[in-house]
């Protein structure tokens, strides 16, 4: 496929790892934010074929990972209820909540229905007028156009019957949140290349500039990796910090302005809690107030649901880039992909699933 | 999650809504693709689509500077 395949050469990636290894004079922390770049880093191999001084550590950038726990239950609440018609993309469904998942209530007798799009939401609930249909809304600034089209197709169309159970995050907050860390030894960023082809990457040059970080907005293929991490290994070798751009042929420094304004109109800022993190200020979206009536959290009332997570799990350490997943005791012992215990090893982006699925195991 | 995944656009056509859409061809699979938040792409270009939306037009020169970088560090070397 054009504008992939070319991306995945091996003589390329090879020089690439030649210009890493002389340009690297004394070891190094990186962390890549995007748990689809995690994905890729493992899957190819590159992890392992890196200079040893160069460690790489995985961020909080899978939204299905970081989705909490206690609105997992929820959604599984709302999807039993006889009047709804539950729809997801299809990653969430797997994710275990305090006692089943959406899966398991599907096989039991719940419609929840996978869909591609949002807008394939909005259709069923124009289809099924006798039925409330609510859109599991989770994802990071790169599904907020897409959220925001479809509430704001709802609206257009007056339906009634359309809502959304929205746990929408924001990457540069909790970017802050590792860097202003005491213990945080990150020292450069990949940032995301397709939350920055929504956003742009204006709001991530006061970061670099407060903490003295290199930032590298970086593309999801091999290629894209070795050159991001190349990029920002001659920045901090350089002792330079700012945000540098990869990913040119996707990310614009102002971003797409016209899916910015659809999202504005349609969510506003608020708090978040990040499963493994906890509560990260101003680090989501939320409906604004206007659009309150397509917000399934209040249109459903499924009471205060509380939940724990496992003691065992160091999903917190793991996201914040402080620890690797084979650190972790519990790592494909009692914690596997199919019975995981926290947040980094519900999906495949996240980071122990990853080391998991491709065999880095202690 | 946040996959997004580079086809060709061969069609576009505004729906009963009113919301530009378009046809968009990945290898030989084609999908139905929301166009409104790429407002000035023309069929034949190619977009970066995510959950059914255009969310960027791939830049064709931009594409191609991965390999002039390294064609450059191939001549500083060499
Ligand atoms: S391996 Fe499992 S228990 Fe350990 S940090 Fe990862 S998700 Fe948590």
């Amino acid at each position: 496929m054009k504008y992939v395949d070319e991306y995945r050469g091996e003589g390329e990636a090879q020089r690439f790892l030649e210009a890493i290894r002389s340009t690297i004079t004394r070891p190094r922390t990186v962390m890549e934010i995007c748990g689809g770049q995690t994905h890729t880093l493992i899957q190819s191999g590159i992890d392992r074929m890196l200079p040893d001084a160069l460690t790489l550590v995985h961020g909080p950038g899978c939204p299905v990972c970081v989705t909490p726990l206690e609105l997992i239950d929820k959604a599984i609440a709302i999807a039993q209820r006889p009047d709804v018609i539950l729809a997801s993309f299809g990653d969430m469904l797997r994710v275990p909540g305090s006692e089943t998942d959406l899966l398991a209530v599907k096989a039991r007798g719940a419609d929840v229905r996978v869909v591609y799009s949002p807008l394939d939401a909005v259709r069923l609930a124009a289809a099924n007028p006798d039925r409330s249909v609510v859109f599991f809304a989770v994802g990071f600034e790169t599904t907020a156009p897409p959220n925001a089209m479809a509430v704001w197709q709802a609206k257009r169309q007056g339906l009634e019957n359309f809502s959304i159970l929205c746990s929408h995050v924001l990457v540069p907050p909790a970017m802050e949140a590792i860097l202003a860390s005491p213990d945080n030894r990150v020292e450069g960023f990949l940032a995301a290349g397709h939350v920055c082809t929504v956003m742009g990457y204006e709001e991530y040059e006061p970061i670099a500039e407060t903490y003295r970080v290199p930032i590298v907005v970086t593309g999801f293929e091999p290629l894209d990796l070795l050159q991001g991490l190349y990029m920002t290994l001659q920045a901090l070798e350089a002792g330079r910090w700012g945000v540098e751009n990869q990913y040119t042929r996707s990310v614009r420094r102002e971003g797409n302005r016209s899916a910015q304004k659809v999202v504005a109109e349609v969510f506003e800022r608020c708090d978040r809690r990040w499963r493994g993190i906890g509560v990260i200020p101003a680090s989501g979206y939320r409906l604004r107030p206007a659009l309150a009536r397509f917000d399934a959290e209040s249109r459903f009332d499924v009471g205060d649901i509380s939940t724990r997570e496992s003691p065992l799990c160091i999903a917190g350490e793991i996201l914040r880039g402080l620890k690797k997943p084979a650190e972790c005791g519990e790592f494909g012992r009692r914690c596997t992909p199919d019975d995981p215990l926290g947040a980094p090893m519900v999906s495949s982006e996240g980071a122990c699933a990853a080391y998991y699925r491709f065999g880095r195991r202690p | 999650m946040c996959l997004g995944v580079p086809g060709e656009i061969v069609a576009i056509e505004e729906n009963a809504l009113g919301m530009t859409m378009g046809t968009v061809r990945f290898g030989g699979v084609h999908k139905e693709v929301c166009l409104a938040y790429v407002p000035d792409v023309r069929v034949g270009e190619y977009v970066l689509v995510h959950v059914g939306f255009a969310l960027s037009r791939i830049d064709e020169d931009e594409a191609r500077s991965v390999f002039a970088l390294l064609e450059e560090m191939g001549e500083l070397s060499g």
